[in-house]
């Protein structure tokens, strides 16, 4: 059984049918077609699948996508302005950030959500921020130096 | 009801490639119509950054800026065989067979050069910034990109080169195990400083300062995220990771991320890394690959730093702080808690 | 957090190169960044399939009956994938190379052998869907008994996993139970020594808990082939396994990967490939396979347990003199991969020391367990947690400096290895003396005026490699390769334009045959028939 279900994603007014029961990871990737957002688990645990929701981080697969009906939904494919990428995005590059890239989308969106409620963090506020956020390759140091740069970053523009 | 520090070492080697040999791999190497080039590989890059290393070899080889190339994989309809990426064989593997068919291609690119420039191609060299020039007269020159155009529509050369790198397959004894595992080896030393509390039985890793010869560091960035990302999954291994808590029993196995630990970035340390390079003589410019070796040295650093904080020896994986309190309450407690040893 | 030390080793480098050597910026990382790269479930079909495996919940069972029809007749489902569909329906993952003999089977038919392995598969119009059907398969097992101990495995009357293996071990070369290494005489020598430690070290099994997890979508084309998007880490490889279950020709397979979300080594075992293509041959449907985190963790085969003993014979003057392994590995159920990691294991020992007295006996041992597969440091991560416990275990003995200690032991260049070739490259004392230094361990002159590539040679071992030499008829010794005399200079000079194309880059020549030993596998080229 498929309800009606509208949202902004990113800004643009998004308008979509989901089965009673799905998900938003699911909804997005596969209605509404936003392959930005990557699944990890399917459990909740492992912060992959991290969007912003009315501003804060959730993880869409354990969300029901009939209850984002209304809200505002932020995912990485929304980050840059045109040609321009994101401070964060310039920051994860510039610290080469990223291997694999899995979890970068997730971990951008958790880093978003810290920046845009705390625009000059500590390290400590840093590590609790992605602390839902699981990665396998890089160690975490280089991500954390980049979302500091990114906070420090002069270009940093308001949500 | 005390936290005691202390550090361990361990110095470790690690082969290049798959064990014994016989894992070939294949490159192809071509200019479009304008003097850029591709590497169609069919490689896998699953985050240790084989197209990019592949990409710098490749650029390096043919004396042309990195811009300049791209790096294609992986698609079997057009990518020749590779074996794949595991055994920390791409950089070594991969690379040479990208240098052998640049090498390839660059000769084609040389003679066509010499052509148009009616010299011989013994006394040209590439300029690494686009352009090919006569050595000692770098006025008479010509772009990469208009030799390209001259080699296809007037001379009817192809700028393009095949590459294939094999370490033959070694015979094993099986009476005294005499074989050549490996053409060549990297190597590491790790100092891992922890932090034991013996009421918690909590193992924190505080510091770890290392040294890894690689032969050459084709990349230094993607060397350091192989390196600290490694030493991270060796904590991981050391401290926290199982999927069978109680092996041999194979009762309550993780399901979620809940229950499957690894250290977060709250638990990470500093990590003082130096790299040393003693070329392999067959590595592409020497390389040899860090990518599994990494986390290697991790496991008996901090298990041997537990030791010299607390004197307690654990030589089952992971050193959990059950394991850890245990271990203590067999000793008669930590040194310094004033019970007999 | 990263320095170099150019100086070490400088004579033997050239480094005036342009590319190489810099820290240029990846060329994936604006596709990381946006969320572009394009991993193999980023492509979207439309009337996608989905295919989920029902899972054995017992170690060990046979397997009496199973009743399908229910799970046939429930909603979006459009077809059932039995083992009699199967059409190639027992494999082993190297027999690409001819080695080890084709063990498992993709779907069990009549015993299973490790808890979750795959019985049926139902492809549906969702996930759900296939979920739901799958609960609905009525399957009745007769437990067996199950062994889960690698040395219990081992013993006479134990359980037996693997039909293929009764006895529980891999057979190496047609005739042996496990790997050997023997180099000189460790009895004697631990008779000579000062001091003679044994431990017992045991490594857990890892998860590789890659960020995505394995998965694959088959799609056939227009050409009548199938393409496949797949996580693999080994795209030829996956290839040919898949065409080998499937009975087709390579060239009906186009396999398209090459970005993947960690590997680690649990991406090389073509877990999904083989089922999804044939889901999708017998649905005409495009269908994807995709592990659970449940199923990653659990089922998807981990890093194997490794069991190891260690017994070293040390005298007061620091010399390690003898080095005695036995270790097994805890292959799981099935082979995969793991004989060729008790060779690789077996290569690594007694790790980057010289020690002229070394023996070791190396198990593949089947349990009823997932079956294990590489991982990072494959045959190599546990033995050296082992071997580098056990050293500061030893220096702790003798009253030694465990950083001094490795050192003086450590391999140098001319060095006679335990595998009867000699060390060269070697980089082990720099290494440690650099992090001395930057750590503020403190060492002895001699020990900081010690270098990988003086002092090496086959004095160091002495005559060990002729005590254990195989009694052979008349074949020539293996030629040990030359060492160098000096450091070899290498230059990275661009060639002049050749004018031929240039043939590959110079390999090592294989040592000569020995003892007419056979051959551990055969010649790569026959792969594909």
């Amino acid at each position: 059984m498929k309800t009606p279900i509208q949202f902004q994603l990113n800004g643009e007014d998004v308008a979509t049918f989901a089965e009673s029961g799905a998900n938003l990871l699911d909804v997005l990737r596969e209605a509404v077609g936003d392959l930005s957002v990557k699944g990890g688990c399917w459990q909740g645990t492992c912060g992959t699948c991290t969007v912003l929701i009315d501003g804060a981080p959730r993880v869409s697969c354990v969300t029901l996508a009939e209850t984002c009906a209304g809200k505002s939904i932020e995912t990485a494919a929304g980050l840059r302005r045109g040609a321009d990428l994101h401070p964060l995005q310039v920051a994860f590059v510039e610290r080469f950030a990223a291997q694999c890239g899995y979890c970068t989308p997730g971990m951008l969106m958790a880093a978003k959500a810290l920046l845009d409620r705390n625009p000059n963090p500590t390290r400590a506020d840093v590590v609790d921020a992605i602390g839902g956020n699981i990665c396998r390759c890089t160690g975490y140091e280089p991500i954390i130096q980049a979302v500091l740069d990114a906070s420090r970053s002069n270009e940093r523009r308001r949500a | 009801m005390a936290k005691h520090r202390g550090r361990g070492v361990a110095t470790i080697n690690y082969p290049i490639g798959m064990n014994l040999g016989g894992d070939p791999s294949q490159a192809l190497v071509h200019s479009n119509p304008t003097g850029k080039f591709t590497v169609t590989l069919s490689s896998i890059d699953l985050g240790q950054g084989m197209k990019s290393v592949t990409r710098q070899i490749c650029a390096e080889t043919l004396g042309v800026p990195v811009d300049d190339v791209y790096v294609d994989t992986a698609d079997s309809d057009t990518g020749p065989h590779c074996m794949g990426s595991f055994a920390s064989r791409g950089t070594h593997r991969v690379g040479n067979a990208v240098m052998a068919a640049a090498r390839e291609a660059r000769a084609v690119m040389m003679e066509a050069a010499a052509e148009e420039l009616e010299v011989d191609p013994g006394d040209l060299e590439t300029d690494g910034r686009g352009n090919i020039q006569v050595k000692g007269a770098p006025h008479r020159s010509i772009s990469v990109r208009d030799v390209a155009i001259a080699a296809q529509f007037r001379q009817g050369k192809t700028i393009s080169g095949r590459g294939i790198f094999l370490v033959p397959l070694s015979d094993v004894d099986p009476e005294t195990g005499e074989m050549s595992p490996a053409t060549c080896y990297a190597h590491a030393c790790l100092v891992a400083e922890v932090e034991v509390d013996d009421e918690t039985g909590e193992v924190a890793v505080l510091k770890m300062t290392s040294a890894y010869e690689i032969g050459r560091a084709i990349n230094p960035k993607l060397v350091e995220q192989q390196l600290v990302g490694g030493s991270w999954m060796g904590m991981s291994h050391a401290l926290y990771e199982t999927p069978e808590p109680y092996y041999p029993n194979t009762r309550d196995g993780p399901r979620d991320f809940n229950e499957y630990l690894m250290p977060g970035p709250g638990d990470i340390c500093p990590h003082d890394i130096i790299v040393l390079e003693r070329p392999a003589p067959d590595g592409p410019f020497g390389a040899k690959g860090p990518g599994e070796m990494c986390a290697n040295p991790v496991l008996p650093a901090v298990a041997n730093a537990i030791y010299n904080a607390v004197g307690v020896r654990i030589d089952e994986l992971p050193i959990t702080p059950e394991k850890v309190l245990r271990a203590l309450k067999a000793r008669g407690g930590a040194p310094g808690s004033g019970r007999a040893r | 957090m990263l320095e170099f030390r150019k100086d070490i080793f400088a004579d033997e480098r050239d480094d005036n190169l342009k590319e190489v050597g810099q820290p240029t910026q990846r060329q994936d990382m604006l596709g990381h960044v946006t969320g572009t790269s394009p991993y193999y479930d980023d492509h979207r079909f439309a009337n996608l399939l989905h295919l989920k495996i029902l899972r054995s919940p017992y170690a060990h069972a046979r397997i009496r009956s199973i009743d399908d029809a229910a799970a046939a007749r429930a909603p979006g489902v459009k077809r059932i994938i039995r083992a009699a569909d199967v059409p190639v329906n027992l494999n082993t993952l190297l027999s690409l190379i001819q080695f080890g003999k084709d063990d498992e089977p993709s779907l069990a038919s009549d015993v299973v052998r490790y808890k979750g392995e795959p019985i049926l598969g139902v492809v549906a119009t969702s996930e759900r869907a296939a979920l739901e059907a799958l609960a609905l398969v009525r399957v009745s097992y007769e437990q067996l008994p199950a062994v889960f101990d690698v040395e219990e495995a081992l013993k006479p009357g134990a359980v037996s996993v693997n039909a293929v293996y009764p006895k529980n071990t891999f057979e190496y070369y047609g005739k042996y139970d496990h790997q050997k290494l023997r180099f000189g005489d460790v009895e004697a020598a631990f008779k000579q020594a000062d001091a003679v430690l044994e431990d017992r070290y045991q490594m857990s099994p890892i998860e590789h808990a890659p960020a995505e997890t394995n998965g694959s979508i088959a799609v056939p084309d227009t050409n009548g082939r199938v393409s496949v998007y797949t996580s693999t880490q080994a795209l030829f490889f996956s290839l040919d396994t898949s065409a080998k279950i499937n009975a087709l020709p390579s060239n009906q397979l186009h396999f398209i990967g090459g970005t993947v979300g960690g590997g680690f080594g649990g991406k090389v075992d073509t877990m999904t490939e083989p089922l999804v293509i044939l889901a999708a041959r017998l649905t005409g449907a495009p269908v994807r396979y995709r592990f659970s985190r449940h199923e990653e963790m659990q089922f998807g085969s981990p890093r194997g347990a490794e069991r190891i003993y260690i017994k070293d014979g040390v005298m007061k003057d620091g010399r390690i003199v003898a080095r005695q392994v036995r270790a097994y590995f805890d292959s799981g159920a099935y082979t995969r991969l793991s004989s060729y990691a008790v060779v690789k294991c077996v290569a690594h020992i007694p790790g980057p020391y010289t020690i002229p007295n070394v023996h070791a006996d190396v198990f593949c041992v089947f349990t009823n367990r997932t079956p294990a597969t590489a991982m990072r440091g494959f045959g190599v991560t546990a033995l050296d947690f082992a071997l580098e416990c056990q050293m500061d275990k030893d220096a702790v003995a003798i009253g030694m400096d465990p950083l001094e200690f490795r050192i003086l032991n450590a391999y140098r260049d001319g060095d006679m290895k335990a595998h009867r070739r000699q060390a060269k490259n070697c980089a082990l004392i720099e290494c440690a003396q650099v992090v001395a230094e930057k750590a503020s361990w403190p060492l002895r002159d001699e020990f900081r005026r010690m270098s990988s590539r003086q002092g090496g040679g086959e004095h160091r071992t002495g005559a060990a490699a002729e005590r254990t030499r195989a009694p052979a008829p008349a074949v020539p010794a293996a030629t040990p390769r030359p060492a160098p005399a000096s450091p070899q200079r290498v230059s990275y000079e661009r060639p002049a334009a050749a004018a031929s194309p240039s043939a590959p880059p110079p390999t090592q020549a294989p040592a000569g045959s020995t003892h007419g030993a056979p051959r551990f596998s055969s010649v790569f080229g026959t792969r594909r028939r």
